[in-house]
């Protein structure tokens, strides 16, 4: 209990210091902090308008957050996401294209599946270069990511294209209309809101099962707890690096393609970035598990919180003409927040209970969960 | 089409690789730099974004070149003392806190941009300056020395980092902290001050990198970079941590860009194949990853936070 109190202090102090400087910077622009502040709650929380945009824009995040928190407990550092999003919208996209005739009791499964299946490709990838080659996942994930976005490039210019884009001559990069029988089901019409939020949703709540109830997740927060131990244990510890970035991967292509088939124009289009696609999600998703100390769970109301954080800075643009940009920074400075404190936290969290002290008067014990 | 291909385009190919491998170079001699004192910093991206605007809007409104210069350095320490107070006394996870410098750069150029300039106007460039004698030299007075300051500054600094890191007390110092920071500290050489100044080297330069890269296209615009202060952090372990090879591989990607370039600009290759061609600087990256992984070694500290022992 009170590990959870400090947990929560120490992510709600670095918030408040960040809207502190959001409010600095709104001060800057010309515009009233507490207004612009006010804005934003009201738009992203507001209304049931308000709340169903939120949810929409917390699907992605919450995936994303999901199989960062799947990685980040086996320790392995996936910043794949976008790469990841990417490939798996491009998968669904092709096997939606392919079975133009398909039920959508055939087809809606499938394109979810297609969707897995690319982002844990290409998530497996830096996962095998970590355990087998000792390549740093960092550097590779960042590799892949840039390799997704100019393969997307490529696939949306050339070979999945609109044919109507070509007899136009607008060749505007984006795939034509995909099925009807692929569209995700609309859980309300009027507000917008489709069933991917669903999915989200059950995906963080299978993730939480997979890894605190299921012998596969004993075994990958054991190697990211202490890999050298976990080794001793008889646990394989390569396979399951590539097992917690496989499963990572797989959360993110879900996201991609949640993406694709629940976009208002269900079709896939590329601006040449990774970012028009993803709308930085494989990033902020980073923020999301961090925000949400890296538990399946707490993802779900870290991701509505900066799903509404995007969906306010939207209407902030509207309001007050205060670009949205605000937010990236914003999300990049709770970041760097979360992680210099962690260490503080967790030095906070292991600190012995008072009457103990004498025995590890050295406090060499510091380090050991009491 | 082998008749496009002639002296005077291979010459002018190899001089704008040379252009174009300048902000990598500047970028990842700052990081090495940083990793050889065990800090990894993947903000760099961010920082060169900021840098580059900062440097761009000096430019815009002072209408001197050399302001810009000074611009990005200066936004380059201001975040690089940022990331050392997170890095070195708060101990943050280095994997994690760069993406947020990256996102934080990333968000804060465009607003600065959107507020402050609003539509792109584009900015006085430097002019070439051809090295006396060297730069009529035929063909290797064209390709190595008719160039802009950025690209002699950039190209001086791999021999003085070299000699820096390899020759000097103070290089000594950086890869002793980088390899067994407790040697260091236990020989009187203080770990937080060494990587509070190569932290703050390595962003002046990442500052330094997207100034060069503002000065050189004369503009700013959204994500200006396009993650080259990533594809920079890969150099570093492409050049095996010294400076030389971190030289030979911003050459590599710069020649790869401007063969690219050429090529399209010919006609040689439709764009679809741009798109393909535009994979290879990361397909490499990651097949010399492999290799560099398992022949050198990375500086033994290398992210991992200083904790003096009791």
């Amino acid at each position: 209990m009170r590990n959870y109190i400090i947990a929560a202090g120490i992510a709600t102090a670095s918030v408040c210091v960040a809207l502190a400087f959001g409010a600095i910077m709104l001060l800057a622009l010309g515009a009233n902090p507490i207004t612009g502040y006010k804005t934003m709650l009201t738009a992203a929380f507001g209304s049931a308008e308000g709340l169903s945009s939120t949810a929409v824009k917390a699907i992605p995040l919450m995936l994303v957050g999901v199989g960062i928190c799947i990685a980040f407990r086996a320790n392995v550092i996936n910043i794949g996401g976008e790469g990841q999003m990417v490939m798996g919208g491009l998968f669904a996209t092709t096997v939606a294209l392919a079975l133009p005739g398909a039920p959508a009791i055939v087809l809606l499964p499938l394109i979810l599946l297609a969707g897995m299946t690319g982002g844990a490709c290409w998530g497996a990838i830096p996962g095998a270069l970590k355990a087998h080659f000792n390549v740093s996942e960092i550097l590779s994930t960042i590799m892949l990511n840039i390799v997704a976005v100019q393969f997307m490039n490529f696939l949306l210019r050339g070979p999945l294209i609109d044919p109507g884009e070509i007899e136009r001559g607008t060749r505007i990069p984006q795939t034509q209309r995909l099925p009807e029988a692929a569209d995700l089901p609309m859980l309300s019409e009027s507000l917008n809101l489709h069933s991917g939020i669903l999915i989200a949703l059950l995906a963080a709540i299978l993730a939480y099962v997979l890894l605190w109830r299921t012998g596969i997740g004993f075994r990958l927060r054991s190697v990211g707890l202490n890999p050298s131990a976990a080794r001793y244990a008889g646990i394989r510890v390569k396979r399951n690096i590539v097992i917690a970035m496989t499963l990572s991967g797989a959360m993110c292509g879900l996201a991609g393609a949640i993406l694709v088939f629940g976009s208002e124009s269900h079709r896939m289009v590329t601006d040449g970035s990774s970012m028009g696609f993803t709308g930085s999600a494989g990033f902020n998703g980073i923020v999301v598990a961090l925000f949400g100390a890296l538990h399946p769970l707490w993802t779900i109301p870290s991701s509505f919180l900066f799903g509404g954080m995007l969906v306010g800075a939207n209407s902030l643009q509207r309001v007050a003409q205060v670009p949205s940009a605000l937010i990236i920074a914003l999300n990049g400075l709770i970041v760097v927040f979360v992680v210099s404190t962690e260490w503080h936290r967790k030095r906070l969290q292991n600190r012995p209970p008072k009457l103990n002290t004498a025995m590890h008067g050295t406090g060499k014990a510091n380090g050991v969960q009491v | 089409m082998s008749d496009l291909i002639t002296t005077t385009v291979i010459i002018a190919t190899i001089a704008s690789g040379i252009r174009l491998a300048t902000p990598f170079l500047l970028a990842s001699l700052g990081e090495a730099i940083g990793q050889r004192s065990g800090v990894l910093n993947l903000g760099v991206d961010g920082v060169m974004l900021l840098g580059a605007f900062f440097s761009y809007y000096v430019i815009l409104e002072t209408g001197n070149i050399w302001f810009g210069v000074v611009a990005g350095i200066l936004t380059g320490l201001v975040i690089g003392l940022f990331y050392a107070i997170v890095t070195v006394p708060l101990r943050a996870e280095q994997g994690v806190s760069g993406i947020g410098i990256y996102l934080f750069g990333l968000g804060m150029s465009d607003l600065l941009f959107q507020k402050l300039v609003g539509t792109p106007l584009p900015i006085d460039q430097f002019d070439e300056w051809h090295v006396p004698m060297l730069s009529t030299l035929p063909v290797v007075g064209e390709m190595f020395f008719q160039h802009t300051p950025m690209v002699y500054i950039a190209f001086l600094l791999v021999p003085v980092v070299a000699f820096v890191i390899n020759r000097t007390t103070f290089g000594l110092s950086v890869r002793a902290v980088g390899e067994s920071p407790e040697s260091a500290d236990s020989l009187g050489v203080s770990v937080s001050k060494v990587r509070f100044t190569t932290i703050m080297i390595g962003n002046a330069l990442a500052g330094l990198a997207g100034a060069a890269l503002a000065i050189e296209l004369g503009i700013f615009q959204q994500n200006l970079t396009n993650a080259m202060g990533f594809i920079a952090i890969a150099l570093v372990y492409f050049g095996a941590w010294r400076a030389p090879g971190v030289m030979a591989g911003s050459l590599l990607f710069g020649m790869i860009g401007a063969i690219v370039l050429q090529a399209k600009t010919l006609g040689l290759i439709p764009r679809s194949a741009s798109d393909i061609a535009a994979m290879a600087p990361a397909i490499i990256t990651i097949l010399v990853l492999i290799i560099v992984a398992n022949r050198f070694r990375q500086p033994a500290a290398l992210t991992k936070p200083y904790v003096r022992g009791d």
